[in-house]
């Protein structure tokens, strides 16, 4: 039972940085129709940025629970800085080509980013441990549960339900709802389609920041945190169906839990029981689970 | 579509061959070994390019090159077999293998599904890979000199005696996947890519087509790998991992569906840029290398192949 309730625990811990992370990487998909490789990097960048402000504000005495609103600073500061250069700078001369030759680009820009981190941070590990240790612990049922990791949960938890209620209860929501179904006839209407490519550009960099940032006091942030996080983000919104954030959450979840399970179970499959999992279930939901069923052309 | 004779796909493959080899006697050592990693990788591009007449993009072919690599390593130091012909088309015939049970399956997939399900395999082996201690774990394990026709080269000359396999093979192959590519099949699989639909109403199996395009695919990238391990000496888990995948993607776009030619000579120019931005710019390379793509993707999008088509004198049509 005991095993059962830290599988839980742990899995869902996982799967709360990861739907966040996710959550980006699917509404930039949803709206602009990019799989973005360099979603990793905004990652990276966004845990750089978190550690930085983080390591700051505990040099000059401040007290470790307000390095939550630095981290959400450094994601914001991250999206506002990054997503119109990369979006209006570079993505906008590529837009209306084939899927896959954006996905290079967005490997590119990735591969650019990997060097531009190190040149602005260093190859040196940051620590930012005492954010962690802020929230203290809690017990229950005889299991102790670190606060910050139920907190986490908490703001993924929120992220998922405002994004939700955004696109669908707002009127903003809705335009770009409408922009997701058909970018020509939204134009048509007298949307600013520009604009919504910006902003949900801004926002999928935004909350890839936030993954990275709310992740930093977890971990020793130091190089090659992009490359792993990637691919475990592209099989949750896989996993899903892209552009679906019922999905994602979804995603994230059975992701989350299949990783546990390994590291509890059998840790040897750790690193491959993701892939086992989005496998399986792509084998008998090929579009992912919330995809919606599309027209073949003839 | 320009198409070619096999018997004149063969004798410009033999001529390249005879010209590549020349080159191997005259070039800088370093340069015949780049030239070697450069041909090995583009076996694995070339089957890529296969793949993309066909409308989809395999993400992982990690997978059958590190099959064919590490196949080869184990059969070099655990059997004792070091001919290195013998290698590659023994690497190429176990990622052959590997890759059947997957063929029917991913062949009813397209675009970005297929391309992460692939990747989805690549990335389970890694992880197993990294995992099994008998094969070396995540440093993975070193491989000795090959071998040719029981001729064992000093250590000058072997890399010149892979260069020479190298090219064969690679000539050979670019060859073959002319001939194929100009063949029914090959022309069909253009098809597909256009719309699939009117393919299967011609009496066409899309899913059969697309299956043997992967599994050509995997033979051709298995030889890639067993070749690589063989120019490198050593092979570990990032054989199998998803940015030596995504690598291989970009030679293939870089080089387009046309021309198979452009598939080597695109590989060749990855090397270089890698080699010369990791010599001349150690901490920057990777950026380097992304602006690269960058110019390539926004300046060539249709790949180097149609550049090279426009260069071709055009035949003047029958009606």
């Amino acid at each position: 039972m005991n095993l059962l309730l830290t599988i839980l625990f742990d899995g869902i811990t996982y799967a709360s940085w990861l739907f966040i992370v996710a959550l980006g990487l699917t509404l930039v998909f949803g709206v602009l129709k990019i799989l973005n490789i360099a979603h990793g990097s905004f990652y990276a960048v966004g845990a750089y940025a978190g550690a930085s402000l983080v390591g700051w504000l505990l040099s000059i005495q401040m007290a470790p629970a307000f390095s939550l609103v630095a981290l959400f600073a450094a994601a914001v500061a991250v999206s506002a800085v990054l997503a119109p250069l990369t979006e209006r700078g570079l993505l906008r001369m590529f837009y209306g080509r084939d899927e896959v030759l954006l996905v290079l680009v967005t490997y590119a820009m990735f591969l650019m980013l990997e060097d531009i981190t190190k040149l602005l941070w260093g190859v040196n590990p940051y620590y930012v441990s005492d954010t962690y240790q802020a929230f203290g612990t809690l017990h229950i049922a005889g299991q102790s549960y670190v606060g910050y990791d139920v907190l986490l949960i908490g703001l993924a938890t929120g992220c998922g339900l405002l994004t939700w209620w955004v696109l669908n209860r707002t009127r903003q929501g809705k335009i770009v709802t409408a922009v997701i179904h058909s970018a020509e006839v939204a134009a048509s209407m007298g949307v600013n389609v520009s604009r919504i490519y910006t902003l949900a550009f801004m926002c999928g960099v935004f909350f890839a920041a936030l993954g990275g940032a709310l992740t930093a006091p977890m971990i020793s942030v130091q190089p090659g945190l992009s490359v792993g996080v990637i691919i475990v983000s592209f099989a949750v919104v896989i996993i899903g169906g892209l552009g679906s954030i019922e999905g994602a959450a979804i995603g994230a979840l059975i992701v989350g839990l299949a990783r546990a399970a390994a590291v509890h179970i059998w840790p040897p499959a750790e690193l491959f029981s993701i892939y086992v999992v989005m496998a399986v279930i792509l084998m008998f939901r090929p579009e992912g689970l919330f995809q919606r069923i599309q027209a073949r052309k003839i | 579509m320009i198409t070619f004779s096999a018997k004149r796909v063969l004798l410009v493959c033999a001529l390249a061959f005879a010209v590549l080899l020349g080159l191997g006697f005259v070039l800088p050592k370093w340069l015949v070994f780049l030239g070697t990693i450069a041909l090995a990788n583009g076996l694995v591009s070339l089957g890529i390019v296969l793949m993309m007449r066909s409308g989809v993009v395999p993400f992982g072919q990690g997978l059958v090159f590190a099959a064919g690599g590490y196949t080869a390593a184990l059969l070099f130091n655990r059997l004792g077999i070091t001919d290195a012909l013998l290698l590659s088309v023994l690497g190429g015939v176990a990622a052959f293998c590997i890759s059947l049970p997957f063929a029917p399956l991913l062949a009813r997939y397209r675009g970005i599904f297929f391309a992460m399900l692939t990747l989805a395999l690549s990335m389970v082996l890694y992880g197993i890979l990294m995992k099994t201690d008998t094969l070396g774990g995540s440093d993975g394990f070193n491989v000795t000199r090959p071998t040719l026709f029981g001729f064992r080269p000093e250590a000058a000359q072997s890399t010149l005696l892979l260069w020479g396999v190298t090219a064969g093979i690679t000539c050979l192959m670019a060859g073959l996947a002319r001939v194929y590519c100009d063949s029914t099949r090959g022309l069909l699989s253009l098809a597909v890519r256009e719309n699939e639909l009117r393919v299967e109403y011609m009496g066409m199996s899309v899913v059969n087509l697309v299956a043997w395009n992967y599994l050509l695919a995997a033979f051709v990238g298995g030889i890639g790998g067993a070749l690589g391990v063989l120019a490198l000496g050593h092979i570990d888990p990032n054989f199998s991992y998803w940015t030596t995948s995504g690598e291989f993607v970009f030679v293939a776009i870089l080089a387009g569906y046309q021309s198979v030619t452009a598939v080597l000579v695109s590989s060749l120019l990855l090397e270089l840029v890698r080699s010369f931005s990791s010599a001349y710019f150690p901490n920057t390379w990777q950026l380097v290398l992304g602006i690269f793509l960058l110019l390539v993707i926004r300046f060539l999008p249709d790949g180097l192949g149609s550049q090279m088509y426009r260069l071709l004198p055009k035949r003047p049509t029958k009606d």
